[in-house]
């Protein structure tokens, strides 16, 4: 193994992406995988310890989330449990209709997914969004399952999502915004990552509402949960719900003052030439935006801010490895090129912000020189 | 359709042909349109939203014969 380079730590603006372990999660990380590497479905001493400290892990994450522990389920990413989600909800309404329409704006699991169930007969449309890329809340036709975004992970705009209870059954991908935000109502599945919240990555959250008609739409195993995929990371479920929990605690602190610097980061930026800020300014998650500076190239402004110690992301085409931009940016009508994403962590100060605004100007100039303008 | 001058952007990334659009629009006269071919898949959502932020008009695509689509707008200033 190799030890990372030594360089001097970077000022990580990528919490959307993936967020740092939460301390409260390391704790207890490590004490967990002392005694919790038993399979809880067993009889024996270790197996109950096992089993409690996966119960304490579903009921501390039902408790944050505000659902009921039976409604919590642990998978091996939050991309299964989308697609365990959206397939499942797909799947308990098999009798009434094969439709799913899905906001243009999904994450890429969901759209994934939509075209998993078209290929395998089914059929997927999707839904519009605004120029702030909020979901336009009309609904043709009758589909058997929405699926709809508690947030919009590129640009952080907040979706309308109780609008489309009702309609038929939602699937919400609450990756976004889970623990940041209250979950909002409406929603018959649900479904997020912990490592977006600060806990280790490999645990996903599947929720599935009392009463809701879900079906597991994978092949299974023999063991006894109907919606767990294999044995449960019961460590890492555990740390992520002392995360969740902490991220809940200190949300009405932090979240405010996210905001507020997100809004000195938005109110700074609007100063660069022919630049664009995208998202809804106000009604969006607390530590994210996205802009666009016209004639730059995602990849450039993303590697000149690495070097001078920035860690962002970026939607252009460029960055991506499919080389096609931003579907979110594409379905709002949004700049696609030069695009920066920046997500603040818990710890981000106003100085931070202030470093990462007097270097912009420049790169985005010496870029634009660059390509001849 | 005919336009005052089309640039030839073909198997050209993003953003260039945009900045070949910013670079070369002024070539053509207020009212003239200015028609951009280009087969990069960013173009499409980049040409209307550079008309919205520098106030230029955008007139919509049409197919070269190589099929490659032509992003066609008019100068406004």
């Amino acid at each position: 193994m190799t030890a990372p380079g030594e360089q001097p730590p970077a000022t990580y603006l990528d919490t959307a992406s993936s967020e740092p372990l939460h301390p409260a999660a390391r704790a207890v990380l490590e004490q967990a995988l002392e005694a919790g590497y038993a399979d809880p479905r067993r009889l024996h001493g270790p197996a109950r310890n096992a089993r409690i400290l996966l119960d304490n892990a579903r009921e501390a994450t039902a408790d944050a989330l505000g659902v009921r522990p039976d409604e919590v389920t642990f998978t091996p990413s939050g991309t299964h449990a989308v697609h365990l989600g959206v397939l499942g909800l797909l799947a308990g309404r098999a009798r009434h209709g094969d439709h799913l329409a899905a906001s243009a704006v999904e994450h890429s699991s969901v759209l994934h997914a939509g075209r998993w169930h078209a290929d395998r007969g089914g059929s997927f449309s999707t839904l519009p969004v605004d120029s702030l890329g909020r979901v336009l809340p009309e609904v043709a036709g009758s589909p058997a399952v929405i699926a709809v975004q508690s947030a919009n992970h590129e640009v952080g705009t907040v979706q309308p999502v109780a609008v489309f209870a009702g309609a038929a059954p939602v699937f919400m991908d609450a990756s976004a915004s889970a623990g940041r935000l209250p979950l909002p109502e409406g929603w018959d599945a649900a479904a997020a990552s912990a490592h977006k919240w600060g806990g280790p990555a490999g645990v996903g959250v599947l929720l599935v509402r009392k009463g809701a008609r879900w079906r597991n739409p994978f092949p299974t195993d023999d063991r006894v949960e109907e919606r767990a995929t294999g044995m449960e990371n019961v460590a890492g479920a555990l740390a992520s719900a002392a995360a969740l929990q902490a991220v809940v605690a200190e949300r009405a602190e932090v979240g405010p003052r996210q905001h507020a610097l997100i809004d000195r980061l938005r109110h700074g930026v609007a100063a660069i030439e022919d630049t664009e800020i995208v998202g809804d300014p106000v009604d969006r998650l607390p530590h994210l935006v996205t802009f666009s500076f016209l004639y730059v190239d995602g990849e450039a402004i993303v590697t000149e801010l690495d070097r001078r110690g920035f860690a962002v992301a970026s939607g252009s085409a460029c960055t991506a490895s499919t080389l096609e931009p931003s579907h979110v940016l594409a379905a709002m009508g949004a700049l696609t090129h030069g695009n920066v994403r920046i997500s603040l962590t818990r710890e981000t100060s106003a100085n931070d912000v202030d470093r990462l605004l007097a270097q912009l100007p420049g790169i985005v100039a010496d870029l634009r020189a660059e390509a001849g303008l | 359709m005919s336009a005052d001058l089309e640039l030839d952007c073909r198997a050209m990334l993003c953003p260039r042909p945009v900045i070949e659009l910013a670079r070369h629009y002024t070539e053509v006269p207020v009212g003239g349109v200015i028609a951009v071919a280009a087969d990069d898949v960013a173009a499409a959502t980049d040409v209307p939203a550079w008309c919205r932020m520098r106030h230029q008009e955008y007139l919509g695509t049409e197919n070269a014969a190589d099929g490659v689509p032509v992003y066609r707008v008019r100068r406004l200033s």
